[in-house]
């Protein structure tokens, strides 16, 4: 999988949960909390997405790596090739 | 058009979601409504036939009229529209005629609409508006039933209709919640409790729990927390329900609204039906839903309308305790602060425990300030044995 | 379940009964109580109360009058004030106009001229009423006109529990009271305990609760306003009845609070619709509960005829029954 293809669907994740985001808006180092008001559950949407569309699992203890942009798609790349 | 809260004065049409010979069950989703709260599926609460769609999509009414004519089948002449009103004889030969040859199937058109004084006050109360009801009681008076019919979940007295910038949706909710918070304040005589409640066996049963979870079916605190909150009301249940004509009127179940806040701003708080007797995982799905929903699509109107009291956590953004303010006419709110890591004496010991602020607040006119602590103590009671809200 | 037989703490008895048993233990518990009036004595009373009480206490105390009203009545007033605890009876309410100069005048107004110094412990009983064909000048109902004035108390016992147990409450009263008995309720039949005693005169009754409506009555309608609750409760409408038991001072509490209750309200009385006591409960309703009404209150009264002799114009002019259930109809709409 492409790194383009991972940012793709983190894209469609993150816009899924809040549909007003715009994609290239997305500011890749600030904690999507501070960008744009995620709370808890928002994450945990945002979790799911991922799950069902990369067929990832993040566990709980990963959140805090997956809360922005950035880190997100380290942590993606670094699974999916461990995959 | 129903009312999906104390703060709703009007709604627009967006689109009907049946037509003309349809046939709908009780609880089928009908239409599609825009309101100060964003777009809501509107709920049939009437088995039938479509008869009549009669407010086109677009068009802004007031709440109570009527949108669409649904004819029962085999039911009595129920609430709604189009009775045929000639059932009782006009006894008294001194009853006003209609003045103007208007349709004969409206007694009630004299100079004045016929409204009973009990009626009236309601209406007022309620920001029911009287032009848009069909009278159901003596030569077709508009009774006490009719407006409370109308005005299901008890609208807030709202000042005056002035023109509305419907365009501006974040405005209108900004006015809705103003509306229901100015009244509380004015009309609810709030109390306020807080205790500080050990999270720590709470979040380490979560955490365990969590594990064994797949991504989709995982807990969040704020789940556990509705939970116990419902179940504590279970043995506070005078906190639990609304006040309405000076008494108390217990709510039917326990349906806990949960307090969403919404990304531009504003907030709703859609129930969570029956939150006690729902399974911890059931709960989640239910939050997981309505927050979703809430931030990204549609409510449907009961979801609104049948909280029965409100839970409220603004612990995200770091705060310690919230004080928070009830949603009329409901008689309690309860909020809950961060989770934090606190020097907390065990057994003697000092050890770091997470704690988290969990406080009441609730209608003095309906509870007293010790029946409100006795619910706290059960809240934090509840939240200690993790597992037995699962 | 005619004789009075002791049946487990009841006694089953008559209305007319009822009221003898009250005049009995009046008659044995304070030798100041005497019995005064037109054929009470002999004859036994002419709706047959007072038989045998003549040879049970003798004349003294068992007192024949002249056919005079004003005059027996006026010796009620002045016995009354010279220490005893006279019963008048008057044979009919329509004869005491002939005596309400004594009454209105006289007993109704010595307290206050002379400064609370006199007191009239005096009870009249009275028959009221229609429907016994005995045409205009026996079957009137006047009770409210007493009704309206200071100075004295107004009771009309309705059920067998009032008769038996008012007219000791009334012989305790330091004030005037007229008891008005419904001519057709004395042949009433009914159990009542057998130590039944004196009752509170000062608060209306709820003798049937319910949601829908209140139907507030007193005396001889009170049957036919049961019997109008009932059948309306198989059409789905909850009637409460509220008995009035006295009509002078009113029971503004019971009254309101059952109208606060239903927030309908249909009066049934058997006195004429103007001016009555029907038209002063509504104007209460009105001045104290205006904004918890949804409907407009309405009264069932009799005809504005003097009562006709013929049975089906007495009938048609008298509340009844259907007459009532069609104004509760009416005041529900289509709310059934």
């Amino acid at each position: 999988m492409t790194e383009d293809e991972i940012r793709a669907a983190v894209l469609a994740a993150l816009t899924g949960v809040a549909p007003d985001i715009e994609d290239e808006t997305v500011d890749p180092a600030t904690p999507f909390r501070d960008q744009f008001d995620f709370d808890s559950m928002d994450l945990l949407n945002f979790a799911i997405a991922l799950h069902r569309s990369l067929g990832v699992e993040i566990p709980e203890i990963d959140y805090p790596k997956v809360a922005s942009l950035e880190g997100c798609l380290g942590y993606l790349s670094g699974k999916l090739q461990d995959a | 058009m129903p009312s999906l809260g104390s703060d709703m004065e009007a709604g627009t049409l967006v689109e009907w979601l049946v037509k003309p010979g349809d046939t709908v069950a009780r609880g089928d989703i009908v239409a599609v409504v825009e309101t100060q709260k964003g777009a809501i599926e509107i709920e049939t609460f009437q088995a039938g036939v479509v008869d009549r769609l009669v407010v086109e999509p677009g068009t802004e009414v007031p709440v109570g009229t009527v949108i669409a004519h649904i004819r029962g089948e085999g039911e009595p002449a129920a609430p709604a529209p189009e009775t045929p009103t000639p059932a009782s004889e006009p006894v008294a030969p001194k009853a006003a005629k209609p003045r103007k040859p208007a349709e004969p199937t409206a007694p009630a058109a004299a100079s004045r609409a016929r409204v009973s004084p009990a009626a009236r006050q309601r209406a007022r109360d309620l920001g029911v508006d009287l032009e848009t009801l069909t009278g159901t009681g003596a030569d077709g008076a508009v009774t006490l039933v009719d407006v409370e019919r109308a005005g299901a979940a008890a609208p807030a007295p709202v000042p005056a209709p002035a023109a509305k910038p419907t365009g501006d949706a974040a405005a209108a909710m900004r006015r809705a919640i103003a509306a229901a918070m100015a009244r509380s304040k004015r009309e609810i005589p709030h109390y306020y409790l807080a205790t500080t409640i050990d999270l720590t066996r709470a979040l380490d049963w979560l955490e365990t729990e969590n594990r064994r979870r797949p991504v989709a079916e995982r807990l969040l605190y704020g789940a556990l927390l509705i939970k116990a909150a419902a179940l504590a009301l279970k043995e506070v249940p005078e906190l639990n329900g609304f006040w309405r004509d000076d008494a108390f009127v217990p709510g039917t179940g326990i349906h806990v609204g949960a307090a969403i806040a919404l990304r531009r701003g504003g907030l709703v708080a859609p129930a969570i039906r029956d939150t006690d007797t729902r399974e911890l995982g059931d709960v989640m799905a239910a939050f997981r839903d309505l927050v979703q929903r809430a931030r990204t699509g549609r409510l449907r109107a009961s979801e609104l309308s049948d909280p029965t009291v409100t839970v409220t956590s603004l612990g995200e953004n770091g705060v310690e305790t919230v004080f928070p303010v009830i949603y009329p006419p409901q008689v309690a709110i309860v909020g809950f602060g961060s989770v934090v890591e606190r020097p907390w004496s065990v057994d003697g010991t000092i050890e770091s425990r997470r704690v988290i602020s969990a406080s009441l607040a609730a209608d003095h006119r309906a509870s007293d300030g010790h029946r409100g602590a006795l619910y706290l103590r059960a809240l934090d009671r509840l939240l200690q044995t993790p597992e037995t809200l699962a | 379940m005619t004789a009075q037989t002791a049946n487990g703490g009841t006694i089953a008895l008559t209305y007319r009964e009822a009221v003898r048993a009250a005049l009995r233990e009046a008659l044995e518990a304070d030798p100041r109580v005497f019995l005064m009036g037109e054929d009470v004595g002999r004859y036994g009373g002419c709706y047959a109360v007072s038989t045998g009480l003549l040879a049970e206490f003798g004349p003294e105390r068992i007192r024949d009058t002249p056919l005079s009203e004003s005059s027996f009545v006026g010796a009620g007033i002045g016995a009354a004030l010279g220490g005893m605890r006279p019963i008048v009876e008057i044979m009919t309410v329509n004869f005491s106009l002939l005596a309400i100069d004594q009454i209105v005048n006289n007993a109704a107004t010595i307290r206050h001229m002379s400064g609370g110094q006199f007191s009239i412990p005096l009870v009249i009983r009275m028959a009221t009423g229609g429907g016994r064909q005995l045409a205009a000048q026996h079957s009137h109902s006047l009770e409210g006109w007493y009704a309206h004035i200071p100075g004295i108390r107004v009771v009309t016992p309705a059920t067998l529990e009032d008769a038996r147990g008012m007219l000791a409450s009334a012989l305790a009263c330091p004030d005037p009271v007229l008891i008005f008995e419904n001519a057709l309720l004395y042949n009433d039949k009914g159990e009542i305990p057998a130590d039944a005693g004196a009752v509170d005169i000062d608060r209306a009754a709820i003798r049937r609760p319910g949601r829908d409506v209140s139907l507030i009555t007193y005396g001889g309608s009170l049957g036919k306003t049961l019997a109008a609750a009932e059948s309306l409760a198989g059409q789905g409408v909850d009637a409460e009845v509220v008995d009035l038991r006295t009509l002078r001072p009113l029971d503004d509490a019971t009254i309101l609070g059952s109208v606060r209750r239903t927030r309908r309200a249909v009066i049934v009385d058997e006195g004429w619709r103007s001016v009555g006591i029907a038209a002063e409960i509504m104007a209460r309703i009105m001045e104290q509960a205006f904004y918890d009404l949804d409907a407009p209150v309405a009264r069932v009264c009799s005809e504005e005829v003097p009562i006709p002799y013929a049975k089906h114009l007495e009938d048609a002019a008298l509340p009844q029954t259907d007459k009532i259930i069609r104004a509760v109809e009416h005041l529900m709409g289509n709310h059934g």
